[in-house]
């Protein structure tokens, strides 16, 4: 376990962040805020605490890899991947813009950490997998870390992929899935509900950890946790609330998909600037 | 004695040498590997086998991953599923991010037989050609092949094989020369141009033989690079001769036909026919028989370059 120092730094950068994709989608006029927001201590924890990989040196091969499977959340990867240096800041200003690498949803671009094109839901746990059993076969010691979603749990493919991690014990595989409960059309529960997501998992031969998301201290000690496990992949279900941070956007599956207003942008910043990690 | 072997045999045998010289060869298959033949390359390189069961989406996503890490897969499975149920798997995880996977794919088109139209994909030709980037490659025997499958993996990016379940005729030796974007003339006439790939071009050839014979003289060309096309070499002999006319066990709609009609469209004064599946399921009968049924035969071929003739 990181000191208090540490745990402390992580949530500022995660508050840093979340005015960073506000500012972004703001200025983009489109995309998705909800998720972002929910998962960021999640994407902070794993690029400025877990993972092994270098700004400066991009294709090291020896990295650790990350999938972020559920693409529609890709401000809250490109916030990570500037403020660790892939890119500027500076580039935010075009997200969403004819010829920006910042597309929509993710398009691979690895001198950037872009390492996977996403955003058709389900592909990424599959993906994932073959990158880890590559690392077996080559006997590299990194570890391949992907993001999903609750609503993409309801794709038959991430099934298949589950299916697969599990029976070829892919203990270097951790994913992390973040239940926010809300998809584009309400709650999850009322549309399909997917749970129980860790009974599932577990079926497949999965270590589960269930956590509170948004908990730095427990996102971080989970994923601590994950690296000791042996001989199972592991899955780390977080409990996560769609846009975090700001309250007018908190649980609302109406905010899952459009951007902030100049009002709301003006009242989440102002909002998100009040915030000192306690 | 002309040797009969199947484009799939001819496939896992040159997997199996391809894997000996190069170790970033991996094999994914869906529980077909004694059909597709990955089979040989897994009792060699057990280690580099991965049987991912009957999960095709599963198939092309971790062979995207392999790649990712900079190895070269080869993923197997009948093409219905391979491209057609994984389809969008193939374009969004392998084809844009432009990806170096090889999808070779058997049992495609009509010649499955008896399974009927759920296994006879002649739909994949047109799935596979509309993706940027993609290569798009037909064998039309087993020596054929063997080049194919190391050119493949030569090439960086994602390439589609479309290989078959029947036996087929040998029709290159060694001394053939197959290469990506290339289309190889292999009779010259000045009548007609027919232009085949896979299985179509050995009855095609015969249909030029018994065209011979009455007086009509057919250029045959064997176009196994359907993507990227040989401009270069199709163009001038269509401007020359005029009359085109296409051969696939394809549907008419998407595939060999289309291709070579959206490159001469423009020209004025050539005549492009298609000669293939037209609009229609397949259905269930021996491989043979639906051949006949679906008027792929050397005899159809003939009558159908009279026809042609007698248009234009
Ligand atoms: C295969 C696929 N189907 C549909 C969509 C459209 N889509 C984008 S986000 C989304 C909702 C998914 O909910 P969840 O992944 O839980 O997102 P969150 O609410 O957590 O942001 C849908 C249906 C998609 N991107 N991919």
């Amino acid at each position: 376990m990181p000191s208090s120092e540490k745990i402390k730094e992580l949530q500022e950068i995660s508050r840093q962040l979340r005015m960073d994709v506000l500012q972004m989608l703001h200025k983009a006029k489109s995309g998705h805020t909800g998720g972002p927001l929910g998962m960021m201590e999640m994407m902070v924890a794993l690029y400025f605490y877990k993972m092994h990989h270098d700004p400066k040196n991009p294709l090291w091969e020896d990295r650790d890899r990350f999938i972020l499977a559920n693409g529609h959340t890709a401000p809250a990867l490109y916030a990570c991947l500037a403020h660790a240096g892939y890119f500027p800041k500076s580039e935010f200003q075009n997200l969403r813009q004819l010829g920006s690498p910042l597309q929509g949803h993710p398009k691979r671009k690895p001198e950037w950490g872009i390492e996977m094109s996403t955003g058709s839901l389900g592909q990424g746990l599959s993906i994932a997998n073959g990158l880890a059993l590559a690392a077996r076969l080559d006997k590299r010691s990194t570890r391949i870390y992907s993001m999903h979603s609750d609503g993409e749990a309801q794709e038959g493919m991430l099934w298949e992929g589950a299916m697969s991690a599990g029976f070829r014990k892919l203990d270097n595989r951790c994913c992390l899935l973040d239940f926010n409960n809300v998809q584009i059309d309400g709650f999850n529960k009322d549309i399909k509900d997917v749970s129980p997501l860790d009974e599932k998992f577990r079926a497949f031969g999965w270590q589960v950890f269930t956590i509170d998301g948004n908990n730095m201290e427990e996102v971080v000690s989970a994923l601590d946790e994950a690296e000791k496990v042996k001989g199972k992949p592991t899955m780390i279900i977080a409990k996560t609330l769609i846009g975090k941070g700001v309250s007018i956007f908190e649980n609302k599956p109406a905010y899952h998909g459009v951007t902030p207003s100049d009002a709301e942008l003006e009242l989440a910043l102002e909002e998100l600037n009040r915030i000192t990690p306690s | 004695m002309t040797d009969y072997i199947a484009t799939r045999d001819a496939y896992g045998k040159a997997l199996a040498k391809l894997g000996e010289g190069d170790s970033r060869v991996v094999v994914l298959d869906a529980d077909l590997s004694g059909s597709t033949k990955t089979g040989i390359f897994a009792k060699k390189f057990p280690e580099r086998f991965f049987n991912m069961g009957v999960a095709e989406q599963d198939l092309i996503g971790t062979a995207a991953g392999f790649a990712l890490a900079g190895k070269i897969p080869f993923a197997s499975s009948f093409a219905m599923f391979a491209v057609g149920r994984a389809w969008e798997i193939v374009r969004n995880s392998v084809a844009y991010p432009h990806l170096n996977v090889k999808i070779c794919a058997s049992h495609a088109g009509l010649t499955v037989g008896e399974d009927g139209a759920s296994h006879q994909i002649i739909e994949d030709l047109a799935l596979t050609r509309v993706m940027p980037g993609m290569t798009v490659l037909v064998p039309a025997d087993a020596t054929e092949t063997e080049q194919m499958v190391k050119a493949a993996a030569a090439h960086e990016g994602p390439v589609y094989i479309r290989l078959g379940r029947s036996k087929v005729p040998q029709l290159f030796d060694s001394s053939y020369q197959f290469k990506i974007g290339k289309a190889n003339v292999i009779r010259e006439g000045k009548d007609i141009l027919l232009i085949a790939c896979g299985i179509m071009v050995a009855p095609t050839l015969e249909a030029a033989r018994t065209l011979e014979t009455q007086g009509i003289a057919a250029t045959v060309v064997n176009c196994a690079s359907i993507k990227p096309l040989d401009a270069d070499t199709i163009i001038p002999l269509a401007k020359k001769i005029g009359t085109v006319l296409t051969l696939e066990e394809h549907s008419i709609i998407g595939g060999l036909g289309s291709a070579i009609c959206e490159l001469l469209g423009e020209f004025p004064g050539i005549a492009v026919h298609r000669h293939g599946v037209n609009d229609e399921w397949g259905q269930s009968a021996p491989a043979e028989v639906l051949l006949k049924h679906y008027k792929l035969m050397p005899e159809d071929i003939v009558e159908r370059v009279k026809k042609v003739r007698g248009q234009t």
